[in-house]
């Protein structure tokens, strides 16, 4: 077992545990923002740099802070160390640093993209990012191609973070694409326009944190915050069958996996139950999804106030004696008294 | 019991005789309804004569067409999610091949609704829009005889060609000076256009 403590909260994982699985266990605001790390991928993680952290002190026996910003999802815990994450303004200041480097190439086109509302990259960029761009060269332009006829691939908008790639390569059997070329060509494609077509291929369009890889059956059909989710199952052969449902009315526009607090999909699901069972009268409904407060898509739907009072005294049990407990962003703000 | 103390009792007095004759007071009546006539009137003769419109007035929307003549709308939904009276509604399309010269982007609104019975004015929509496609103008919104026609749809919302409507007044001059910059793609319009610089394989 090693001690950790992460913005002045500390915690026992077993070792071998990431600083990110640490700050996860302990949840709240602290947790790093993570853009190419998925729990349910091997390998995955290491791409992004947006979940850099600070390693104040390297452990008990070597106190000696770690000279740069590590990347939480691949350093592991030390007995003892100390992480900075909210606490350090410079760590913060980096991070809004590889937010401008992460949309570089990224097109503004998030009125007209349908991930636009549960976006990680647009979260990310209001929430870490600064408004201006210093770049003044032009982005990389493609032209979107078809994988299979199910899903489309816009890759001006791909940060290349590996997710799908991974997921084609432990999720499906026989991957067909993946990254080609290097450097600042480099780009997600399948050779010579190979259409992806597995039973989970379409497992894809979930991990995809931007808006690169999208459901063709819902391209244009709605606005994520129009749509109400709600969580259902169904006997599959395939999969397990547990699903979310975009509904607008009494349609069923979109079908995703579930996600947990952190955005990562919980469980595959396979591309019958994606794309073809888009009646109610496939499903058994269980009831509304849990949407973030904070997400647009909970915008005009309601909610007990009891999962609100959970979420305060759940932050405030993992606070030091006597701070103060505030909702939404800054809650361990040292300058939000 | 009295109240107060400025109670005063009052008697019904007998006219005098100059005084039944109502003469002069008919008289002096006459002369201030003629006064009047010389004095400057307050109403305007309206529709012959228009009120002066403050330049930020808040009446009838307009969504814009951008220099090309291609609509800007892009059907994000911002305004709508942003409308505290829920009066906007739309519906999306995709623009097929063919179609740039009609629509900017590669999305566009197929159905756009406002309720004008439902619209506070506000102007949130006009605030949100990230695409330079609606505003409010000074333009007074006609009245109806039923609620069906209070619904405005894109016939009515959208500026025609020849016609175009003048928002400039509107925007600062930060904003039209952004606007002469055609190295950004929110200033290009499809003739700008220029090919891809990436291409598969």
């Amino acid at each position: 077992m090693a001690k950790v403590t992460i913005d002045g909260i500390t915690i026992e994982v077993p070792d071998g545990t990431t600083i990110l699985q640490a700050a996860r266990m302990i949840g709240g605001d602290i947790v790093p923002p993570t853009m190419c790390y998925h729990s349910k991928l091997k390998t995955s993680g290491g791409y992004c740099r947006t979940c850099i952290v600070k390693v104040s002190k390297g452990s008990e026996k070597d106190p000696r802070p770690m000279p740069k910003p590590v990347a939480s999802c691949r350093t592991t815990v030390m007995d003892g160390m100390e992480v900075q994450n909210l606490t350090s303004p410079d760590l913060l200041e980096a991070r809004a640093g590889v937010v401008e480097f992460l949309l570089i190439n990224h097109p503004l086109d998030c009125p007209v993209c349908d991930q636009a509302g549960e976006c990680d990259l647009q979260n990310l960029a209001y929430e870490n990012g600064k408004a201006g761009t210093r770049y003044e060269f032009p982005r990389r332009e493609f032209e979107r191609i078809d994988i299979g006829d199910k899903i489309q691939l816009h890759m001006n908008r791909c940060i290349l973070c590996y997710r799908c790639v991974k997921t084609a390569d432990q999720v499906t059997d026989g991957r067909v694409h993946g990254v080609i070329n290097r450097g600042d060509v480099a780009e997600i494609s399948t050779y010579i326009q190979n259409a992806v077509d597995n039973d989970f291929s379409g497992n894809v369009i979930d991990v995809c944190p931007v808006g690169a890889l999208t459901d063709k059956t819902f391209r244009f059909k709605s606005r994520v915050w129009y749509t109400k989710p709600m969580d259902a199952h169904r006997n599959c052969t395939k999969c397990s069958g547990k699903v979310r449902l975009w509904y607008k009315g009494e349609e069923v526009l979109r079908v995703t996996g579930r996600r947990d607090q952190f955005g990562e999909v919980t469980e595959w699901i396979c591309n019958e139950c994606r794309f073809d069972k888009k009646k109610s009268s496939d499903w058994t409904i269980e009831g509304p999804a849990h949407i973030d407060s904070g997400s647009v898509i909970s915008a005009n739907h309601y909610e007990s106030l009891k999962a609100l009072k959970t979420d305060i005294e759940r932050q405030r049990m993992a606070l030091p004696h006597g701070q103060k407990v505030t909702l939404g962003h800054g809650a361990l703000d040292p300058n939000n008294q | 019991m009295a109240l107060t103390n400025r109670s005063k009792t009052v008697t019904v007095r007998e006219l005098t005789w100059s005084e039944k004759l109502y003469l002069p007071a008919i008289f002096k009546g006459m002369m201030i309804t003629f006064s009047h006539m010389f004095k400057r009137t307050p109403t305007i003769k309206y529709p012959d004569v228009k009120r002066e419109m403050a330049p930020v007035y808040r009446g009838q929307h307009v969504l814009k067409r951008d220099e090309a003549g291609a609509e800007r709308c892009t059907a994000c939904g911002l305004c709508a999610v942003a409308c505290p009276a829920e009066a906007i509604t739309m519906e999306s399309a995709e623009r097929k091949k063919g179609e740039e010269s009609l629509y900017r982007e590669e999305k566009y609104a197929s159905i756009y609704e406002i309720n004008m019975l439902r619209c506070i004015f506000c102007g949130l929509c006009e605030d949100a829009c990230p695409k330079e496609a609606i505003f409010l103008t000074d333009r007074i919104v006609p009245s109806s005889f039923t609620r069906g026609e209070e619904v405005f749809g894109k016939d009515i919302l959208v500026e025609s060609q020849d016609t175009p409507v003048d928002v400039t007044k509107r925007q600062s001059p930060e904003v039209l000076e952004f606007k002469k910059n055609k190295s950004h793609y929110h200033n290009r319009t499809f003739k700008d256009a220029k090919p891809l610089v990436n291409k598969h394989h």
